[in-house]
């Protein structure tokens, strides 16, 4: 069930948020030992909020269509008396003493919090499979990566263990793993979503935003983690197809993927064309320089975020989240305020890759879901490491700050999720998720 | 600092720290020093005078004209 379903049978009491938030839990309980998918359940907590949401309800307080639903949280955002363990023992100790500015803002919507989810180390990975808490595992095959760092809550959603979820993005973190499980995730543009009480990976890049088993359920989401005072309306409308304009990124994007992705996105985009859709190619010039650009603004800063700890708790980081920040806290700082110009071309070469369109299209995510523990996969040209293909297609977005949002878009022949990336000018989020909602139709009436 | 010497310091820092695996790590990240470092929108403080300012660097890409 959606929240777009379940929302308006809450709010007539054909549905009760408590049997809802029960099954969510069931599912958890059945699934979460195979997938690993929360760090912790909040099982006792969340029945009481779904009680508390049906007595509202049915008094005549029903707050909007997140009220009684059951909602995860990435366990790098605080959720008040709860530990935020980043999915590490640095912060085994560590307990909220207020919800992060997200979580207030789905509290007050009357989200049904279920509990914090598995993620890739201090969201410095793309595989969810360096985690104190155990690797967590893709729903559509088990021996497989969900993607990283939001991997819990891409499961979470997948799977139903909850209709709704948060995950964090500062190189594709909620793509990513949207992309290879299968549903969708935003990316609101930088700096729209507070992440205040979310733990940093890079203040630069850093961004707060839904995964959702749809667009519509996105929206919803991300509608209720604005400010009140900047909601959009609650409804979603489609974009209309026939003069929808999209810049194909040409290039460096489109330069090394997997056989499959490449053959699902060129036909996606052939057969939006088809539908009425104008695709033109468009390019940004200094694509080749992105990953160079990334590496030294996010290893600058997260090395001074955990320089303190990697001192004196070493042995507390898992392994290799450790060696890559112990690696970071070499870079220069030259070289980060380099990084820092780099960042500020990129995006004004992304604002004029989308002069005369609405939005931009490409991959989502280079591959399909990784073997879990494989360091490279096939791609054209030639293997590639897994990280690197992983945050290809996503991290321009992250440095350039526009909105952007993965939606599935077909299969691989082993039925791995493919996914297709919308990305939209900034200011104009809700045309962003307007066009995701008719391009998320017309694959569902192609397919 | 030039990229040799940063990369023989680093190393050797490394090494001293007990972290050895580390090593191939640092060439990694060397390469993508150099490729920054490379970037054709580097200055170049013999050149034309920037047109930017710190908080406006968006300007120089957006090739706006000098007035």
């Amino acid at each position: 069930m959606t929240i777009a379903e379940a929302a308006p049978r809450l709010s007539r009491g054909a549905l009760k948020s408590e049997k809802l938030t029960e099954e969510c839990l069931s599912r958890i309980e059945e699934l979460n030992p195979k997938l690993n998918a929360f760090i912790t359940v909040t099982a006792d907590l969340a029945l009481a909020a779904a009680r508390k949401a049906d007595q509202d309800i049915a008094g005549g307080r029903y707050l909007g269509p997140l009220h009684g639903i059951p909602v995860s949280l990435k366990d790098l955002l605080d959720q008040k008396g709860l530990p935020t363990t980043a999915a590490s023992l640095v912060r085994k100790d560590h307990i909220a003493s207020a919800d992060a500015d997200v979580t207030a803002s789905l509290r007050a919507a009357g989200a049904v919090f279920v509990g914090k989810t598995n993620l890739h180390e201090f969201a410095f990975g793309t595989t969810t499979e360096d985690s104190a808490f155990g690797l967590a595992r893709n729903p559509v095959d088990a021996t497989r990566s969900p993607g990283g760092s939001s991997g819990g809550s891409a499961i979470a959603i997948a799977t139903g263990m909850s209709l709704g979820t948060v995950g964090t993005d500062t190189g594709g973190s909620i793509r990513i793993p949207a992309a290879a499980c299968g549903i969708v995730g935003l990316k609101p543009e930088w700096g729209q979503v507070s992440v205040a009480g979310v733990v940093p990976l890079s203040r630069q890049l850093d961004h707060v935003g839904p995964l959702a088993a749809s667009v519509t359920d996105a929206w919803i989401q991300y509608n209720s983690m604005l400010p009140r005072d900047r909601h959009a309306a609650a409804s979603l409308e489609a974009a209309p197809l026939q003069g929808l304009r999209l810049g194909m990124l040409t290039g460096y994007l489109f330069d090394r993927l997997d056989a499959d992705v490449e053959r699902v996105t060129l036909a996606t985009i052939e057969s939006l064309r088809k539908m009425g859709v104008t695709v033109s190619e468009v390019a940004i010039p200094h694509a080749t320089d992105m990953p160079a650009i990334y590496l030294h603004l996010v290893f600058g800063d997260a090395a001074e975020y955990h320089a303190r700890t990697l001192v004196s708790r070493p042995g507390d980081y898992t392994a290799n989240v450790r060696l890559r920040l112990e690696m970071a806290r070499y870079v220069l700082a030259e070289d980060y305020v380099r990084a820092l110009r780099g960042k500020a071309i990129i995006a004004a070469e992304v604002d004029r890759a989308l002069d005369g369109v609405d939005a931009l299209v490409l991959p989502s995510l280079s591959i399909p879901a990784p073997p879990i523990g494989a360091s490279t996969m096939p791609v054209k040209g030639g293997p590639e490491a897994v990280r690197t293909l992983m945050l290809r297609c996503t991290q321009p977005f992250n440095l350039s700050g526009h909105p952007a949002i993965s939606l599935p878009s077909g299969t691989t022949p082993a039925g791995l999720p493919i996914g297709l990336q919308l990305v939209g000018h900034k200011g104009r989020t809700p045309a962003l998720v307007q066009a995701a909602l008719a391009v998320e139709r017309a694959i569902a009436n192609a397919g | 600092m030039m990229i040799a010497d940063w990369l023989e310091m680093a190393k050797a820092d490394a090494e001293g720290r007990g972290l050895p695996e580390l090593i191939p790590m640092l060439d990694s990240l060397a390469q993508a020093t150099e490729r920054l470092r490379a970037a054709d929108w580097n200055d170049d403080a013999s050149k034309e005078t920037p047109f930017d300012s710190a908080g406006e660097s968006a300007g120089v890409a957006q090739g706006r004209p000098r007035q």
